[in-house]
């Protein structure tokens, strides 16, 4: 009997099958229309191109406003490097807050939020499209967005909320209320409001749907497919007994396995390049060479510098304003000091991660080339790789010419990757929720669970729409906190300036020990 | 003027036998101030979640409590009644650089602290926080069995 019930269970579900799909996918094309329908122009207009070109204006709005802070704040990524190093390794950190958030566990609680995807992914399709020239704008686009997170970051910690039980509450939502009110600019509170509705949409969507999703592609590609709620289910259990729960010891495997991954795959990709010695010199050549020649990519030198500026801009979120949120909850005197340690963030991410699988592409051979002209083989609009593949696969494909296992340590990186990312959007979603509706116990389970629903959702489906839609969220966060970064700098340079020359006086001083 | 000594507290039967041993000291000494310290374990090189970090501040203060009424005050009382010059900290850290660092602060002539009670594989690697404190400390350090 035990044996003859899933019999009958499979010969129903055979029997079923086909009216069940047909049901689904009805569904799914019927929630798809209908939400396109509603957000399409929305996300047009996000990712609409500037006239004439391919480039999406709001890589150039991103772009346009890191040059603008590394200017105003004078080239503050180059020449705070060293301080904000020092910082994170706590020389300045007075002994008697010990026990408090430190520099560090800021830092690194914030890059668990941002080091994922785009690392791996984003970087195969940069180099996919653009050619190893991509890589070029890439890095340079991250050095850029270091002073946008240091802006971003001083006025998070500087405006945040504290509360009599010692909790904090930060972000963009804080200093657009606070600062604009202390400045007597209107409309602050508006801006506010707008940017937490774009903050629990894009919180919703690429910080949870997106990468159910891409989790769950993760595991088929290896077990084989199946139903992508299962995925979900299992996902949502482990996020709501993190976020619900408060099953600590979740989070703290996974914050602690993250880094291990983070090393592990900058490791790996060194010893790639150590092995292909040779061929580093070549490769940036390939990548200056391209950068400024576009030689051999689809789109020339602009193609090359679209996609290097759009990956940095979608990987690092530097001017998003979801760092804020992030770094403000360590207790400094100095807020610039988080200013500081966070432009190490777009400088992790972007400049040494991206630029290693970059390299690793680049140096694999899987990008393939004409040996009579020389040139990259194009297939349409990107350049014909070794079987044919992209995104993860391709950053996959290209480790495994060093290391044959590495495919599988990269599935498990991504699934990490992906699970850290959602923790952290869990809370920026979070504070903004409860930035419009109040803190309390009620109000924020209410979040947790609806973020937990999702979770399954976006591992079941594949509503295109809904991630176009989530991703136009999260970079219309960037429109509103750019715009408030402008009307705000000035708090930061003041700041700044004051803390420079304390710490050029003497009156800021390392703390030695004894 | 009156010699200080720091007594190292773990909440356990070790750090009774510290404070026992520095009770003798101090009436050798006569004058003396004993300082019993309780370090919270704590790394700022941890990894943290974003809301364990919104939380941070207020758990420390709940740490400090908690070592203060559990640990701390009950055996600063015990000393005071039996007529010693006391006081009690808490600090977060690690074991041996703060019990070092208090005694640099305060000046003391020396650390008392009971032989550790962790084995295992990490301190078996790392060391205990005894052993640490006694190869690293610049102040005199008596270890109590």
């Amino acid at each position: 009997m035990k044996r003859l019930f899933p019999l009958a269970l499979s010969g129903l579900a055979l029997s079923a099958t086909p009216l069940a799909a047909q049901e689904a996918k009805t569904i799914d094309a019927t929630v798809n229309e209908a939400f396109a329908a509603v957000t399409g122009p929305f996300v047009s207009l996000i990712f609409a191109p500037i006239p004439g070109t391919s480039f999406p204006w709001i890589v150039m709005w991103l772009v346009i406003a890191a040059s603008i802070f590394t200017i105003y704040f004078g080239f503050v990524q180059f020449k705070a490097f060293g301080h904000s190093i020092a910082l994170v390794k706590g020389d300045y950190s007075d002994p008697d807050d010990a026990g408090e958030v430190s520099h560090f566990q800021a830092l690194a609680t914030a890059l668990s939020g941002t080091v994922g995807l785009g690392n791996i992914a984003g970087v195969a399709v940069a180099v996919g499209i653009g050619g190893p020239g991509a890589t070029f704008w890439m890095i340079l686009a991250g050095l850029l967005g270091m002073a946008s997170k240091f802006t971003e970051c001083t006025l998070g910690v500087k405006y945040r909320n504290e509360y009599p039980d010692g909790t904090v509450s930060g972000g963009p939502m804080y200093y657009m209320s606070k600062g604009f009110a202390e400045k007597g600019t209107p409309g602050g509170k508006i801006l506010a409001v707008v940017f937490s509705i774009f903050c629990i949409l894009g919180a919703l969507g690429g910080g949870n749907m997106f990468q159910a999703n891409q989790a769950h592609q993760q595991i088929a590609g290896i077990v084989g497919d199946y139903p992508g709620w299962i995925t979900g289910l299992l996902f949502a259990g482990v996020v709501f007994a993190v976020i619900v729960g408060g099953i600590k010891s979740i989070a703290r495997v996974t914050e602690k396995v993250v880094p291990f991954m983070g090393v592990l795959y900058v490791g790996t990709a060194l010893i790639i390049l150590l092995v292909n010695f040779d061929k580093i010199g070549w490769a940036f050549g390939q990548i200056i060479d391209g950068a400024f020649t576009g030689a051999g990519v689809a789109g020339g030198m602009v193609g090359a510098l679209i996609q290097g500026f759009k990956r940095a801009a979608f990987s690092n979120e530097a001017g998003v304003g979801s760092a804020a949120i992030a770094h403000s909850a360590v207790r400094t005197k100095e807020p610039i000091t988080e200013g500081f340690v966070s432009l190490l963030e777009p400088f992790i991410d972007t400049v040494v991660i991206c630029t290693m699988t970059a390299l690793v592409i680049t140096i694999s051979g899987m990008l393939m080339i004409d040996p009579a002209s020389g040139d990259y083989i194009l297939n349409g609009s990107s350049i014909q790789t070794v079987g044919d593949v992209s995104g993860v696969s391709l950053t996959s494909a290209a480790f495994a010419t060093g290391f044959s296992w590495f495919p599988y340590v990269l599935v498990i990186a991504v699934i990490l990757f992906a699970f850290s990312t959602m923790i952290s959007w869990s809370y920026y979603g979070l504070k903004a929720w409860t930035y419009l509706f109040g803190e309390g116990k009620t109000t924020e389970l209410i979040f947790k669970i609806i973020f937990c629903v999702f979770v399954v959702i976006g591992a079941a489906a594949s509503l295109g729409p809904v991630i176009d839609f989530s991703d136009a969220a999260i970079f219309a966060m960037a429109v509103v906190n750019i715009s408030a970064l402008y009307v705000l700098m000035p708090i930061v340079k003041a700041e700044l300036q004051s803390y420079t020359s304390r710490l050029k006086s003497g009156e800021i001083k390392k703390f030695t020990g004894h | 003027m009156s010699e200080k000594i720091v007594v190292g507290l773990d909440g356990s039967g070790s750090g009774a036998r510290a404070v026992d041993y520095a009770k003798k000291l101090g009436a050798l000494i006569g004058s003396c101030e004993l300082i019993l310290v309780y370090v919270v374990e704590w790394s700022p090189f941890s990894f943290q979640t974003p809301e364990e970090n919104a939380e941070r501040h207020k758990r420390r203060q709940e740490e400090i409590k908690q070592a203060m009424d559990r640990v701390v005050t009950p055996a600063v009382d015990g000393l005071k009644k039996e007529g010693f010059e006391t006081r009690g900290v808490v600090r977060h850290g690690d074991v041996a650089d703060t019990l070092e660092r208090v005694a640099v602060e305060e000046k003391a002539v020396q650390i008392v602290v009971a032989r550790a009670s962790d084995t295992g594989f990490a301190s078996r690697i790392f060391g205990s926080s005894t052993a640490n404190l006694v190869m690293n400390a610049s102040v005199p350090v008596t270890v109590v069995s």
